[in-house]
């Protein structure tokens, strides 16, 4: 699904910030994987990429097939809309939009008839349990109601992956715990997760979780037993 | 359409602050705009009422004296012209010609009511025909008749301002006589007069004029009107042609611009048409400078709010917005913006108009001796509404454009950031 080799970025400024120096990384259909590092690490640099919010200096990318590289802004837009679902840390809402408006905006870039977008967003609203709220605005919502709103908006394109940044970082653990067990019960209906964190709790929730440090890939460790974390029940480390 | 009709209206609703700020600026520089040109119309009326009533395309001539010796006659010979000259043009183009007479004057005389006068009164002896080519609109008793001129008739016309000036009490001077370089006449209709402060005219039958004073068939002025001559070159065109013709009766040089003096009225409406321009192309400018600073203001509301926005965008294009998608917007947001408070401006401005037209239209401004009327009709036509809608979607566009393409160029990550 995601393939990347030898991916180099460089910010440029007066004094050139090397970031990524050579990202190897294989993602597979289905799979449910944590990049995690410590700030700095270049694990935010490394989500845009994968998210083709910037691109990358040198390398391939290749997201189901398709080779994303320098590519002009309209169609980063395009394959941004088809094949990747967001999540941020902050929610990213827009407030004057109520719930099912968010959750249908995608569909408006892709020119499906706002009727059908509705329809389409009742249904994903009805999916992660906010039915009800569908004409709540954002601000009417709580943190853990805005976070499954997002996810819905990042479901309603059927992408081929899903990329979260941080998303239980501005909830509390109880929340935290109900859109960690959201992110699982979409893994277990196949969807391709990735989710950065630099919680480990969060991480340990994942099969596979992906250490970065200094632009690099530290070490992968596969299968965590979810179990044996003392964060495992009732709670993630905050 | 609709679609992109209903996230605006999302944005515009949540912003109702910015919204009427934007309005404000667009909706009064569109409203002064229209009552400029409103304004602008009201004079250029009062100025077209106040001047002569004449009949467009109608032509004066009149006697002058040659310019050049012309076949063995010499310079400085005079010009009179006669009742014949009329009766020659007339069936020469009667197919150029609508109508035609000849006109007497006498100037500086004096007439009098009692102890009321008016000197320096031009009298001017007309046949009946005089009076639809010159619109004389008779507001009590009768126009001049054949018969007045056919018996020589000792009656005459004068206007309701003389009248009010020889009768100053306020008793009608209709049926009754005045006396005129001596002679008693006695006033057989008022007419109404609208000109500014112009010499004082009586009308009395072309006939009389002639026998009393004298003048046999000589005549002072022929009056032609034209008929189809639409353009500069036809009018100048059967100008000369009327001229080569008076030329051959009277022995001048066809070319000689002095031996008759022609003046044209439609050429006084070329002249007035150019002011009318003038006037409206400054008012123009000036309503535009007027617009362009609230145009200046929508832009940097827009701009303002782009920055405000700057995080919406981001969201946007991370889920899929193309610039293009993002411009597109905007644009539409401020030309919808612009067009709407324009258009309440406008009609604001409409309105403003009529009260002006309603309010001081109709009314006079008394200088003692005579009433004027200062603004008449200070109003604006569709064809200025439409332009002015014109301008205001074209100043939208403008107005959204920068911050358009600004916002349009944020960069996602940047964006969620911010």
């Amino acid at each position: 699904m995601i393939r990347l080799t030898n991916v180099h970025k460089t910010y440029q400024g007066q004094q050139p910030l090397h970031v990524l120096k050579g990202i190897d990384l294989h993602i597979g259909k289905g799979e449910f994987v944590a990049i995690m590092g410590a700030s700095g690490s270049g694990k935010s640099t490394l989500l845009n990429i994968l998210g083709i919010l910037d691109d990358y200096d040198e390398g391939e990318y290749w997201l189901n097939g398709t080779l994303i590289r320098h590519l002009k802004e309209s169609s980063a837009a395009h394959y941004r809309n088809r094949m990747i679902g967001f999540i941020f840390q902050s929610f990213n809402l827009i407030s004057f939009k109520n719930a099912m408006e968010n959750v249908a905006l995608p569909l408006f870039y892709q020119g499906v008839p706002r009727k059908k977008r509705n329809e389409l967003a009742m249904h994903y609203l009805e999916r992660v349990g906010l039915r009800d709220w569908a004409h709540h605005y954002p601000n009417e919502l709580s943190g853990g109601q805005k976070q499954r709103v997002a996810i819905a908006r990042a479901l309603i394109t059927r992408p081929d992956i899903i990329l979260a940044d941080e998303p239980t970082g501005a909830l509390d653990s109880r929340t935290s715990v109900e859109v960690m067990q959201l992110l699982k019960e979409l893994h277990a209906q196949g969807m391709t997760i990735v989710v950065v964190t630099h919680e480990s709790g969060v991480a340990y929730q994942t099969e596979k979780i992906i250490h970065i440090k200094d632009g690099q890939i530290e070490n992968i460790e596969e299968h965590p037993d979810i179990q044996s974390t003392v964060f495992g029940r009732g709670g993630l480390m905050k | 359409m609709t679609d992109l009709l209903y996230e605006i209206r999302g944005s515009v609703m949540r912003n109702k602050m910015r919204t009427a700020a934007t309005g404000i600026a667009v909706a009064s520089g569109i409203f002064l705009l229209i009552v400029l040109q409103g304004a602008g119309n009201g004079i250029m009326n009062t100025f077209k009422q106040n001047s002569s009533s004449l009949v467009f395309n109608a032509i004066h001539v009149w006697g002058g004296f040659t310019g050049q010796a012309y076949e063995g006659m010499a310079k400085w010979r005079r010009i009179v012209l006669d009742t014949r000259d009329e009766e020659i043009t007339r069936s020469k183009y009667t197919t150029k010609i609508e109508s035609s007479t000849s006109i007497s004057n006498r100037y500086g005389l004096v007439v009098s009511n009692g102890t009321d006068y008016i000197a320096d009164v031009e009298l001017c002896g007309i046949r009946p025909d005089y009076q639809q080519m010159a619109a004389i609109k008779v507001l009590r008793g009768r126009p001049l008749h054949d018969l007045d001129v056919e018996q020589r008739r000792k009656v005459v016309l004068i206007s309701d301002k003389r009248e009010k000036e020889l009768a100053p009490r306020g008793q009608s001077l209709l049926n009754g006589h005045v006396k005129l370089d001596g002679l008693y006449f006695r006033v057989v209709g008022i007419y109404e007069d609208k000109r500014m402060n112009s010499r004082a005219t009586v009308y009395t039958p072309f006939s009389t004029l002639q026998t009393i004073y004298g003048k046999g068939s000589s005549v002072d002025e022929m009056l032609v009107v034209g008929r189809g001559l639409d353009t500069e070159e036809a009018n100048t065109e059967f100008e000369e042609s009327m001229r080569r013709t008076l030329g051959r009766i009277h022995g001048f040089d066809p070319a000689d611009q002095q031996a008759v003096w022609m003046w044209n009225e439609s050429r006084k409406n070329e002249q007035m048409m150019m002011a009318d321009r003038i006037l409206k192309t400054s008012l123009w400018i000036l309503g535009m400078l007027t617009l362009v600073s609230g145009v200046v203001g929508v832009s940097n509301i827009m701009l303002i709010a782009v920055k405000e926005r700057t995080r919406e965008f981001g969201i946007r294009k991370a889920l899929g917005a193309t610039p293009w998608s993002i411009i597109r917007m905007l644009l539409l947001e401020s030309v919808l913006v612009t067009s709407f408070f324009g258009y309440i401006g406008m009609l604001a401005g409409v309105a403003f108009c009529s009260y002006m037209d309603s309010a001081v239209g109709n009314r006079t401004l008394d200088i003692g001796v005579e009433k004027i009327q200062y603004f008449v009709n200070p109003t604006v036509g569709l064809s200025t509404c439409l332009w002015a809608a014109l301008v205001l979607v074209v100043a939208g566009a403008l107005a959204g454009f920068f911050p358009a393409y600004k916002a349009s160029h944020v960069k996602p990550i940047e964006a969620l950031h911010a």
